[in-house]
């Protein structure tokens, strides 16, 4: 049975097994993955989209009573697969600390304010071109205990679905000349070739006047090989 | 070619974005994959997830995906129509302080496999949690279900290492399967590449 979905990509991805991330050695299989093919339980998956986000949700600034303190940002992007085609009406799911770097979960005991106006979480569904949009603030941001003075590059958590469950994709967008990135573990377990995808651009046509900063990050997920009819049309 | 955006840990604070409910944030997904109005044996999968020393993972997140009692998936690579409209498939359920899950659903059915074989009855589970960098991936199979003889993944699997693989039913409440997940060590559950 010839693979619907491609393998080649597969070597963006980071290692299980990333020492340096300190909670890998507990929480990795020992054993290699079992390689097998991909059957209907692979290629299928949970369509969501369509109803699955409401309008509101988009924009984690109107959630409160008031407004969260921080800069204002905007990011937006396209959901592509691998042969540059749209992912559209996919649901995006996204999460991230507050201005201060801190977040609003109980685990989060980092000595900086939680924020009333802040909560943190945002989804929204991508368009007929797979494009997404949010507004939020930009996160701080913050220490964490995987080794001395260790802290965290500024980023937002993003969970995407598109159309299989093989094309299911949980990754972090970082901000551009972030000079943390060289001592973060958790962005350098991903080969160096592949770092910059996770990295947003700031974009001044994305910028809103008087009123927000605009970042663009596209997102690439897993795609299908090509089919002989493709290849015939190629 | 596009070049693909490698995958990252959801990190300790997954449940703001991912099991938001706590937070005060509407949910769009949770362990109901099928209420009590689909069609099949209603069954509940209970477990544990525990790391390589033998802990209780509470931050770990899975995620169900599967098809209805008669085999056939919510997704249009199947397209055949599906006994009842409410039915997705799929769910999504966080780890509790003592790393345990619950997962109320029906039992599957048989789905088409590699060369039109039938394989036995399973559930696909996405695993997440701070420390993995990307989704783990194992199937959930039911213990004495006769067609796991001649499930073609499973006999992928070395033979000792099957029963990492197999929900045992609880003697003490019908319709109750156990599911651990060992991430790592003695009993370290079967996990794939597809």
């Amino acid at each position: 049975m010839d693979d619907v979905y491609s393998r080649a990509g597969d070597t963006a991805d980071p290692p299980l097994l990333y020492p340096d991330y300190r909670s890998t050695p507990v929480r990795s299989p020992s054993r290699p993955l079992i390689t097998i093919p991909q059957t209907l339980s692979e290629i299928t998956g949970p369509v969501y989209g369509h109803n699955d986000a409401k309008p509101g949700e988009a924009d984690l600034t109107r959630q409160h009573a008031g407004e969260p303190l921080g800069e204002r940002i905007i990011v937006t992007g396209r959901v592509l697969d691998e042969n540059g085609r749209p992912v559209p009406h996919s649901l995006v799911e996204i999460w991230q600390c507050n201005a201060a770097g801190r977040y609003i979960h109980p685990v989060d005991q980092h000595p900086a304010p939680l924020d009333p106006n802040f909560t943190g979480a945002g989804r929204c569904v991508t368009d007929e071109n797979g494009t997404y949009r949010f507004i939020t603030i930009k996160p701080g941001a913050y220490p964490w205990g995987n080794h001395h003075n260790a802290w965290r590059p500024a980023h937002i958590h993003f969970s995407l679905f598109g159309p299989s469950f093989l094309t299911r994709l949980v990754t972090q967008m970082y901000f551009p000349g972030d000079p943390l990135f060289v001592f973060d573990p958790i962005h350098n377990s991903v080969p160096e070739a592949a770092r910059h995808r996770m990295v947003s651009r700031f974009d001044m046509d994305t910028t809103r006047p008087d009123w927000a900063l605009g970042y663009v990050w596209d997102i690439v997920l897993r795609g299908r090989n090509a089919t002989p009819l493709d290849a015939d049309h190629d | 070619m596009t070049e693909r955006t490698p995958s990252q840990t959801v990190g300790p604070y997954l449940h703001i974005g991912l099991v938001p409910g706590p937070f005060g944030v509407r949910e769009v997904f949770s362990g109901m994959v099928a209420d009590a109005g689909v069609p099949g044996t209603h069954i509940r999968v209970e477990g544990r997830v525990l790391d390589g020393a033998g802990v209780a993972m509470p931050d770990a997140m899975l995620e169900i995906w599967q098809a209805d009692a008669e085999g056939r998936y919510a997704h249009p690579a199947d397209g055949r129509p599906l006994a009842s409209n409410s039915f997705r498939g799929f769910g999504r359920v966080g780890t509790g302080a003592d790393g345990g899950y619950a997962v109320q659903t029906i039992k599957p059915g048989q789905v088409k496999g590699p060369s039109g074989k039938l394989q036995a009855p399973h559930i696909n589970v996405g695993l997440f949690a701070r420390g993995i960098l990307k989704r783990l991936f194992t199937r959930i199979y039911f213990a004495g279900e006769p067609t796991n003889a001649t499930d073609p993944i499973l006999a992928l699997v070395p033979a000792e290492r099957r029963a990492t693989l197999l929900a045992k039913p609880d003697p003490a409440k019908a319709g109750l399967w156990r599911f651990d997940i060992h991430l790592r060590g003695p009993a370290e559950t079967v996990f794939f590449d597809a």
